[in-house]
């Protein structure tokens, strides 16, 4: 599967979206997923959470393995995927579709210092190996 | 460098996800795990089971030093092809491995030992045939593929996919075994499911495996392999007891012969030590999973979650937990998950059988 342009990534495997709204919402990327199997419960932050970059905030349990997931920029959580909590094999059918969580960021800039696709890439490539 | 088995090649052309498992390079899944988990319970899936070691024991008075080996009484074995699980303890009553031993003729026992464990499991028993019983023979049996065919529709398939299996195999009650021209059929498996484990010559596996897939046989990886057994209730070495765990504590006392007047090893230390826990069943009430180190809380004091996962056919998480003598079936207790106590009711084990939820 293509690793979507319009997005940015972290290490940690977590894709960010900037919206129209400036709201950056979060999920784990189709890798993730992939390496994970099955899911089957998703624990989001609180609304209202204060997230600094790189906190973990979230966990992603598939049949096999729990996984936490990380803050990609800090900022105020300010909406929570009741959708994904309640199907978490949403995460395995589009991982791209199934944000977990928005942010209002503390700075919209930040997301510049996250990965691009291309650099998402070689990361995955890099693992393999 | 990893261990591969006859299958590897087919496994990776089906397109499984491979992992590294104690050592070996074996399938995880084939696409969905919980897929994989159903069609085993609703039809017949197949599993790679090559890892694990099929250990030859010949010569004459063989009965008597696995009286003496192993911690289940293998007089219980009286009929041909019949088969016992056991463990295989230390002197100080922990265990070594357990095992599936079959009793084939009077000079001839088959053992079937786990595979991160194989080679330890050879060296002790040598070192027992050694000092007690220097006319045998322990044959380590690496020539040999095992597949494991399970599900409800299981036999009927192999029957197809093997001419002259059934008549072969049809009358062998559960946990008996026979051989045939270059197969030896075991109606046994770590499923709780009607089914054959297969061993036969590891030239011949790929092809079996393939016949079988053609006929519908599903392959399944260890993971849904792992939800299967768990469901069924059976224990996973390494996870539920090893060398440091008292089987009597951790749900192995039906295999344990303490009755009995022969001495095996490892007896002593257990009639000395008497178990001050239990293994029962856990199933969690709140949203989560329940995972092996997992704290548990009871009013009789802390216990601690060996196995644990999701289980597919009751769609919620389950687990197997060491707890105090005092906590019983039915009781609620609480399971410590990353700094929080959630509700998980004590139950029977086990949790499925024969595709059925028994919850």
């Amino acid at each position: 599967m293509s690793i979507p342009a319009n997005l940015k990534y972290t290490k940690s495997h977590e894709w960010a979206k900037l919206e129209a709204d400036g709201l950056v919402a979060v999920g784990i990327t189709h890798h993730a997923q992939e390496l994970l199997g099955d899911m089957v419960y998703v624990e989001s932050p609180a609304v209202g959470r204060q997230l600094a970059a790189g906190e973990e905030c979230a966990v992603v349990e598939s049949v096999k393995a729990a996984s936490d997931v990380y803050a990609p920029v800090a900022g105020v959580v300010v909406a929570v995927n009741a959708e994904v909590t309640d199907t978490p094999e949403k995460v395995n059918q589009d991982a791209y579709a199934a944000w977990m969580f928005k942010i209002k960021p503390v700075n919209p800039a930040d997301l510049d210092g996250l990965l691009d696709a291309a650099a998402y890439q070689a990361l995955v490539e890099s693992e393999a190996h | 460098m990893l261990k591969q088995t006859p299958l590897n090649q087919t496994h990776r052309d089906m397109g499984a996800r491979m992992v590294d498992f104690g050592g070996w390079d074996m399938p995880v899944n084939y696409g969905s795990q919980i897929e994989e988990h159903h069609q085993v319970r609703r039809a017949a899936g197949m599993f790679d089971v090559c890892h694990m070691l099929v250990v030859d024991v010949t010569g004459a008075g063989i009965r008597e030093f696995l009286r003496y080996l192993l911690a289940n009484n293998v007089d219980k074995l009286k009929e041909p092809g019949k088969a016992l699980y056991s463990c295989m303890l230390n002197p100080a009553g922990g265990v070594i491995d357990d095992l599936i031993v079959y009793f084939m003729t009077d000079d001839w026992f088959r053992i079937v030992v786990n595979a991160g464990t194989a080679e330890k499991d050879v060296a002790w028993m040598e070192r027992q045939r050694a000092a007690r019983a220097p006319q045998l023979s322990i044959k380590p049996r690496r020539d040999l593929a095992m597949i494991a065919v399970q599900g409800p529709q299981a036999r009927e398939k192999v029957w197809q996919a093997i001419p002259g299996a059934r008549a072969a195999s049809e009358s062998l009650k559960p946990f008996q075994a026979a051989g045939f021209a270059q197969y030896f059929i075991g109606r046994t498996g770590y499923t709780g499911e009607d089914g054959f484990e297969i061993m036969l010559p590891q030239q011949e596996a790929a092809a079996l495996w393939k016949t079988l897939h053609g006929l519908g046989v599903a392959p399944i990886g260890l993971g849904a392999r792992d939800t299967l057994r768990l469901e069924a209730g059976m224990n996973l070495y390494g996870q539920d007891m090893d060398e440091n765990v008292n089987p009597l504590e951790a749900g192995l006392a039906w295999t344990v012969d303490l009755a009995s007047p022969r001495d095996f090893i490892g007896k002593q230390a257990l009639l000395a030590k008497p178990a001050a826990m239990q293994m029962l069943g856990l199933v969690l009430l709140d949203k989560g999973v329940l995972r092996g180190h997992q704290k548990v809380v009871t009013p009789h004091g802390p216990g601690e979650i060996t196995s644990g996962s999701f289980s597919p056919t009751l769609n919620q998480s389950i687990a197997f937990a060491r707890l105090p003598l005092a906590v019983a079936v039915g009781d609620t207790v609480q399971v410590e998950i990353r700094d929080k106590l959630l509700n998980a009711k004590v139950v029977k084990l086990p949790f499925a059988r024969n595709g059925k939820a028994l919850i």
